[in-house]
């Protein structure tokens, strides 16, 4: 999997300071069309802090920003909005008390002569949730209150994308979900690339971002210490593994190895050839 | 690639949206609204139980006078303003808020009111002037609680003694103000007359039908029936009692056909339910009550929203306090005090309307005003009685009608704060 075409989203050279507090430090960040992109880092990377710039939420001190190739200011969530920029958020995304349909569309409710388009909105959502071939969900009319936390997830994902989104950013997707409803939640992540969208995986648990990211970008004490496809992760040496090892369990050797080297990228910055210079820590 | 699978038809995928495809039947609806109970969402029927239990209890003691026709003109009147209030106050506890003041503002809108019709000035005018000063109240409040972020309780605690301060300046020490208008005055003495009735009833049964077609895609038509069925023999029962001629027999006027005050609650009614269910506002007042954290990165202006619905719950209110101030012909320093805002707020719980927001609708004030107009109505009329043989008790004391609404309330509560458990843990 070659880095492909151009980023639809990059920001390059950021720098934020809480008053003397140093957070972020040259930070580039690329989003790519098609592709998922794992955002790691340990808690007080900047993980947070880089989502809240990108979203407008912060302003930066330095640091140009590009939208499809062009220079754009984001100057807030609304702005961000505007772009087709989504943020789905790990809680507080849904109202449990409205069903699926008012959730999608809350804060931007079709209307006709000025009142509720319920039929319109109903149809959207169910077209929404087929073209991301959700099928977990008896009726858009359910209430939320009544959905498992995968499905919650799942909807909140729909949310975002109902609006001809172009990257959409996950905060931890899978933190509160069980193996199959991991399983649902990864499968709609790597849909959502496949139909052409930017997607932002931000995310504690290695193993879901070995299984749908194309590229990672590891954050260590507020530097990106790495930004590299899943292919430069990969050790040289694999296929020899494999070859050695057999299929499953050279397979499952190598994924180790690249589990390793993430959480070396996370711990210390650097990990063999890539990462941090050391003298840079 | 997976577009052009999608493409064709989303909706043909056969287990995806089964419930939204399928033609659903009678038993269906009837199974969705027993799990819907199960999950702890009781909806009216606490409300309509006791509206039945206790018109046999009442009934069966004092068949003579509390089941009589003046009777019932009577406690539909007697209901009026606290529904009314009660609708109010739903603005507020749709978003966790409470406004504990409600019935003063019900009192100093009936007050200025007044004192505009005293002064000459003339029915639309007293109209404006007295929303205009309900309209502030609620802005004041509004602005406190959702600016300022003072809490609702803290907030409209000061003011219920604010307001009756303001209404016994108004009405001055111990003063009781007139109401001189005739047609504020008809809202609670005249009928409609039986033709006047059965129009009425015909309209209001029409419109039903009419919002029953616009659901016709959403629920079968079985259920659609059986509902329309419902309502139609209510209303027209309802008419048919409130046909006759209710006055004494000696009596020099006659009281025939619904009370004009009925079809002006349900306009209220009306309005109200269509502004919560069929706008986009309506929609962020429940999203605001539901999650507020949701709503606001969802882009809703949480603020504004919270500071609108004190103005609304104090504008509302106002309505309820015109036809306080019709009821008893004047307004006098103790109108909306004493038990009005906690009958108000327990007319909205028992109708099934939550404390802890985002759950409720307007018609459950309806029902649950009903149900405490009855005991208020009621328990005076039983007077003297020996339950079980046990001890001779005064009911109609107001030591035990307050002792009687205030545990009604209480009860309606547990079962707010049960039902949410259950719906939480399932």
């Amino acid at each position: 999997m070659a880095t492909p075409n151009a980023p639809i989203f990059e920001m390059v050279g950021v720098n934020k300071s809480f008053g003397p507090v140093h957070v972020l430090h040259d930070v580039d960040f690329r989003v790519y069309p098609g592709q998922v992109t794992a955002l790691v880092g340990d808690n007080g990377a900047g993980k947070s802090t880089l989502i809240k710039c990108i979203t407008g939420i912060y302003s930066t001190d330095t640091g140009t920003t590009s939208f499809e190739g062009k220079p754009v200011h984001i100057n807030g969530p609304k702005g961000a909005a505007a772009l087709g920029i989504e943020v789905v958020y790990q809680d507080l995304a849904l109202c449990d008390n409205l069903d699926i349909t008012q959730n999608m569309f809350l804060g931007r409710e079709s209307k006709a002569v000025g009142l509720l388009d319920e039929r319109t909105m109903e149809r959207k959502a169910r077209e929404t949730l087929a073209s991301l071939s959700v099928r977990t969900v008896k009726s858009v009319r359910t209430s939320v209150s009544s959905l498992s936390g995968g499905q919650r997830q799942t909807v909140a994902i729909a949310k975002a994308v109902l609006w001809n989104s172009k990257v959409v950013m996950l905060d931890e997707p899978t933190a509160a979900l069980g193996v199959s409803q991991t399983r649902q939640v990864l499968d709609l992540v790597r849909r959502l690339a496949d139909n052409g969208l930017g997607v932002v995986l931000i995310s504690h648990n290695m193993n879901d971002v070995l299984e749908v990211a194309d590229r990672v970008s590891a954050m260590y004490l507020g530097r990106v210490a790495a930004d590299v496809s899943m292919d430069e992760l990969r050790p040289a040496d694999a296929n020899e593994t494999i070859a050695r090892l057999g299929e499953s369990q050279g397979k499952s050797e190598v994924k180790d190895q690249m589990r390793r080297r993430l959480v070396d990228l996370i711990t210390s910055g650097r990990s063999g050839t890539i990462g941090l210079a050391r003298q840079d820590v | 690639m997976s577009e052009t699978a999608n493409d064709q038809t989303p909706s043909t995928a056969a287990s995806d949206f089964s419930l939204d495809n399928q033609k659903f039947t009678f038993a269906t609806a009837c199974g969705n609204y027993v799990s819907r109970l199960k999950g702890g969402d009781l909806g009216l029927i606490p409300a309509l139980l006791s509206i039945i239990v206790l018109t046999l209890i009442f009934g069966a003691f004092r068949s003579d006078t509390f089941l009589s026709l003046q009777n019932f003109g009577n406690l539909l009147q007697q209901a009026s303003p606290i529904i009314v209030i009660s609708m109010g106050v739903t603005f507020a506890l749709l978003l966790g808020e409470i406004d504990l003041a409600a019935g003063w503002t019900a009192g100093v809108t009936a007050a200025v009111m007044v004192t505009a019709f005293r002064d000459g000035r003339s029915f639309p005018v007293a109209i404006a002037l007295s929303l205009f000063v309900a309209a502030v109240l609620g802005l004041i409040t509004g602005y406190l609680v959702s600016y300022v972020g003072i809490p609702s309780f803290v907030v409209t605690l000061a003011f219920f003694l604010t307001y009756q301060g303001i209404l016994l300046n108004i009405t001055g020490e111990g003063g009781t103000v007139q109401l001189s208008n005739s047609t504020m005055k008809s809202i609670m003495t005249k009928n409609m007359g039986i033709t006047g009735s059965w129009i009425f009833a015909g309209l209001l049964i029409a419109g039903y039908a009419a919002l029953l077609y616009t659901k016709r895609q959403t629920l079968p038509m079985s259920v659609l029936t059986a509902k329309f069925a419902a309502v139609a023999a209510g209303v027209s029962i309802f008419t048919l009692i409130l046909a006759r001629n209710r006055a004494f027999s000696q009596a020099t006027i006659q009281l025939i056909g619904i009370p004009i005050v009925v079809p002006l609650v349900l306009v209220v009614l009306g309005v109200l339910t269509f502004l919560l269910t069929r706008t986009a506002y309506g929609r962020h007042l429940y999203a605001v009550g539901g999650n507020t954290e949701a709503a606001r990165r969802a882009g809703i202006n949480v603020k504004r929203i919270r500071m609108s619905a004190f103005v609304l719950c104090a504008v509302v209110a106002g309505l309820g306090g015109y036809l306080l101030a019709s009821r008893s012909g004047s307004v006098d320093p103790q109108m909306g005090g004493n038990q009005t805002l906690l009958l108000a707020v327990g007319a909205a719980v028992i109708g099934g309307t939550s404390l802890f927001g985002g759950k409720g609708r307007m018609i459950n004030s309806l029902f649950g005003g009903m149900v405490l107009a009855i005991i208020d109505n009621g328990l005076p009329l039983v007077g003297k009685a020996t339950p079980f043989g046990i001890k001779t008790i005064d009911f109609s004391r107001s030591g035990i009608k307050f002792i009687v609404s205030g545990l009604i309330l209480l009860l309606a509560a547990s079962v707010d704060a049960i039902s949410r458990k259950r719906a939480s843990s399932s």
